[in-house]
């Protein structure tokens, strides 16, 4: 979907990237990690043409982005970025719609559009479509935010820290909405973060930059297992690492079908890092299991967090 | 690259637009309040002030003919009766003094002095009517300093509730240019004919309209100008820094120029250029060397109003607009310019203010308008001819204050 082939940009004498290659398949969620001054940010922008690369290019879908007007390849890649930049005299809508205008929709099919996004982040149309940004909280603008870089339907969605300037909890909140539009929408997405926990969360490939070039790409597990370097386990955490590998695997991976267990049950699509925090908390080594509905489907035991069973 | 430009420090206070006090600090802290019994200082000055005014100077002052200075009246010693309703609005302001700053009070106070306002206007009024009818037809009954503290201390009453019931800019500069309403009332109805002031619009209501018509041409020929020259230039500044420092030094500079110095220094080149173009109708002295520098001192606050209107959009609204695929052209209708629009409005509010009030020395180089009447009343001492050449031109500032403050007030309204 979208290649990189050896690019290269300074910023004065200062390098951004070197010589860098990468691939992202259609429907893969990328995501770009590095502490600040890795580069992320630069490939990121080199994507829809924000930044031209120095040397090298960038191919989106097989072309080369430079024989695309930079504005055409903008309005078929949604983008959001962290300070989100929605335009403060226009209401809610009228923001979500700013591509679609451009492309030209007819107003009836932006409208329809509109509140069909809004509903998708849990901001009813009605209330929300004729607000203006300034009367919604951080969280609810992020959302707009997301929404506005969706509304074209585009094929890549393109994110700069989108969720680094929220609370935890709204973060959250706006990591698993997106989460969710992925595996509903199968859109490639690339999201640049300096947080490995939102990585790990997130990604289906982890492209891990250090000045300028990559350090490991791979699944989250890999980059866990298997580090390519020191400098990557530094990166990631070496004290929780078991942590941050239980919270790949939910509690549906390790469940005993048909066991039952006393006491307060745990979701099934629980994570097992969730699981090792209610064993602990609990004070017991077996719980019950139980699906979103409530049923009981299972239990899970505290020995079951260390290996796959037979 | 990017870099805001200072602060409008120029800015007048009171024109600036920035944001207002909380209303309960506004209450509570903001302004004085009082301890003990008075509960509003500044409207317990007022009070205080007023009535010294009223027991210590003229009310109106009677003199056999327009130009001699005539002899006091205080306000006791008036041949009609003070109305009941005047009695009453003072003493709504006197016991607001004491009483608990709610928003009742504000609201009874603002009223009360608003009547007071229109009220003083009506009495002196009627005053001079009775006093004429017994005095020759030269003689004049003219407004006295105890009558102008007086309406300015009611006046500033008026300012003091609304700043306190913390209106939305817009509808307190509507509220300002409405106290003017009854006056208006008063004159049309012909209750103040007998007062010197109008007499003297009497004798010249044909010049003073000729006057009215020329002074909004000369505020017209100098913002026109100065909006075509200043758009491209506030803009050229908003995108270069080597534009905007040498180009807001040059208008700082001509902003310190006095206006009489400038408006003389025109007439020099403007004339060579008049002899130079003979068919063109230009001329040195009138109503082009007032244009010019009337837009010569309307540039500063356009261009930089404009500049800095547009570098305060913030960084990442024209990064998500450049992102989203605007086209250079649609960032800048599209995003930019309506963003800057509040900046510019409040500097066009100060300019139009500023040149209505300039206009009035233009007449010195014989451009005319409200000017010439005042610098005509100076020159004849007539004292009454000046108030009319000044009251009209502080109307046209109060109105054109408020039509703007409404128009930003509508445009950032929903957006706040």
């Amino acid at each position: 979907m979208i290649e990189w082939q050896a690019v290269s940009k300074s910023f004065g004498n200062v390098p951004a990237v070197k010589e860098l290659s990468l691939t992202i398949a259609p429907g893969e969620f990328v995501v770009l990690i590095g502490a600040s001054g890795s580069g992320k940010s630069t490939l990121l922008r080199m994507a829809n043409r924000l930044v031209d690369p120095d040397q090298g290019r960038v191919l989106f879908k097989g072309q080369d982005t430079r024989a695309l007007r930079a504005e055409d390849l903008r309005r078929r890649m949604g983008y959001a970025i962290q300070s989100i930049g929605l335009f403060a005299h226009w209401t809610v809508a009228r923001n979500i719609a700013t591509v679609p205008e451009l492309l030209g929709w007819p107003a009836a099919r932006i409208a329809a559009r509109v509140d069909e996004l809004l509903a998708l982040f849990d901001l009813d149309p009605g209330l929300y479509r004729g607000r203006y940004p300034q009367q919604l909280s951080g969280g609810q603008q992020q959302r707009v935010g997301v929404a506005r870089a969706l509304a074209a339907d585009p094929e890549v969605l393109l994110m700069d820290e989108p969720f680094g300037a929220l609370d935890p909890v709204t973060r959250q909140a706006l990591q698993g909405e997106l989460a969710r539009i992925h595996r509903a929408s199968g859109k490639t997405i690339v999201l640049v973060t300096h947080d490995i926990d939102e990585a790990l969360r997130l990604a289906s490939r982890i492209v891990l930059l250090d000045r300028g070039c990559i350090v490991q790409a791979g699944p989250p597990a890999q980059l866990l297992l298997q580090p390519a370097s020191d400098a990557v386990s530094d990166f990631i955490g070496r004290s929780d690492l078991g942590l941050k590998l239980l919270g790949l695997l939910s509690v549906a991976d390790r469940l005993r079908a048909g066991e039952s267990a006393p006491g307060e049950p745990i979701l099934v699509s629980a994570s097992l890092r969730e699981a090792m925090s209610a064993f602990v908390v609990r004070q017991t080594d077996r719980l019950p299991v139980v699906d979103a509905q409530g049923r009981p489907v299972g239990a899970i035991g505290l020995n079951d967090l260390l290996r796959r069973r037979e | 690259m990017r870099k805001r430009l200072l602060p409008l420090t120029w800015l007048p206070k009171a024109w600036s637009s920035e944001p207002l006090p909380d209303p309960m600090t506004a209450m509570g802290q903001g302004l004085p309040g009082g301890r003990g019994w008075v509960r509003n200082r500044v409207l317990g000055l007022l009070v205080i002030g007023a009535i010294g005014a009223a027991l210590s100077l003229s009310f109106v002052t009677v003199a056999p003919n327009r130009l001699v200075s005539g002899a006091a009246v205080a306000l006791q010693s008036l041949m009609v009766a003070v109305p009941w309703d005047l009695w009453a609005a003072a003493a709504v302001l006197v016991i607001a003094v004491f009483v608990p700053a709610t928003q009742l009070t504000q609201v009874a106070v603002a009223l009360a002095a608003a009547l007071l306002f229109a009220g003083l206007a009506g009495l002196a009024g009627s005053e001079a009517a009775l006093r004429s009818a017994g005095l020759p037809a030269l003689a004049r009954v003219s407004l006295g300093g105890g009558f102008w503290l007086m309406l300015l201390m009611a006046w500033l009453a008026f300012a003091d509730a609304l700043q306190r019931l913390d209106l939305p800019l817009g509808w307190r500069s509507l509220a300002h240019a409405a106290l003017l309403g009854p006056l208006v009332w008063l004159v049309g109805a012909g209750a103040l004919d007998q007062l010197s002031l109008l007499k003297e619009y009497a004798n010249r209501d044909e010049s003073f309209h000729a006057a009215g018509l020329r002074h909004l041409q000369i505020v017209a020929a100098a913002l026109a100008p100065s909006l075509l020259i200043g758009l491209p230039l506030g803009f050229a500044a908003a995108r270069s820094d080597r534009v905007a420092e040498p180009l807001l030094a040059l208008l700082n500079l001509v902003q310190t120029m006095p206006s009489i110095a400038l408006f003389a220094l025109l007439i020099g080149p403007l004339s060579a250029l008049a002899a130079a173009l003979p068919g063109w109708g230009l001329s040195g002295i009138g109503l082009l060397p007032a244009a010019v520098a009337l837009t010569l001192y309307a540039l500063l606050p356009i261009v930089h109003g404009l500049s800095s209107g547009l570098r305060q959009v913030p960084a990442a609204v024209l990064a998500a607009a450049a992102g989203m695929g605007m086209t250079p052209r649609q960032r800048l209708w599209r995003v930019e310019m309506p963003l800057a629009l509040p900046v510019l409005l409040a500097a066009l509010r100060v300019t139009t203010v500023q040149v209505i009030g300039l206009a009035v020395v233009a007449a010195l180089i014989g451009a005319g308008g409200f000017g010439a009447l005042v610098f005509q009343g100076l020159a004849s001492s007539a004292i009454d001819l000046v108030l009319l050449g000044v009251l009209p031109v502080l109307a046209l500032a109060a109105v054109a204050d408020a039509g703007f403050a409404l128009l930003i007030m509508a445009w950032a309204g929903p957006q706040r």
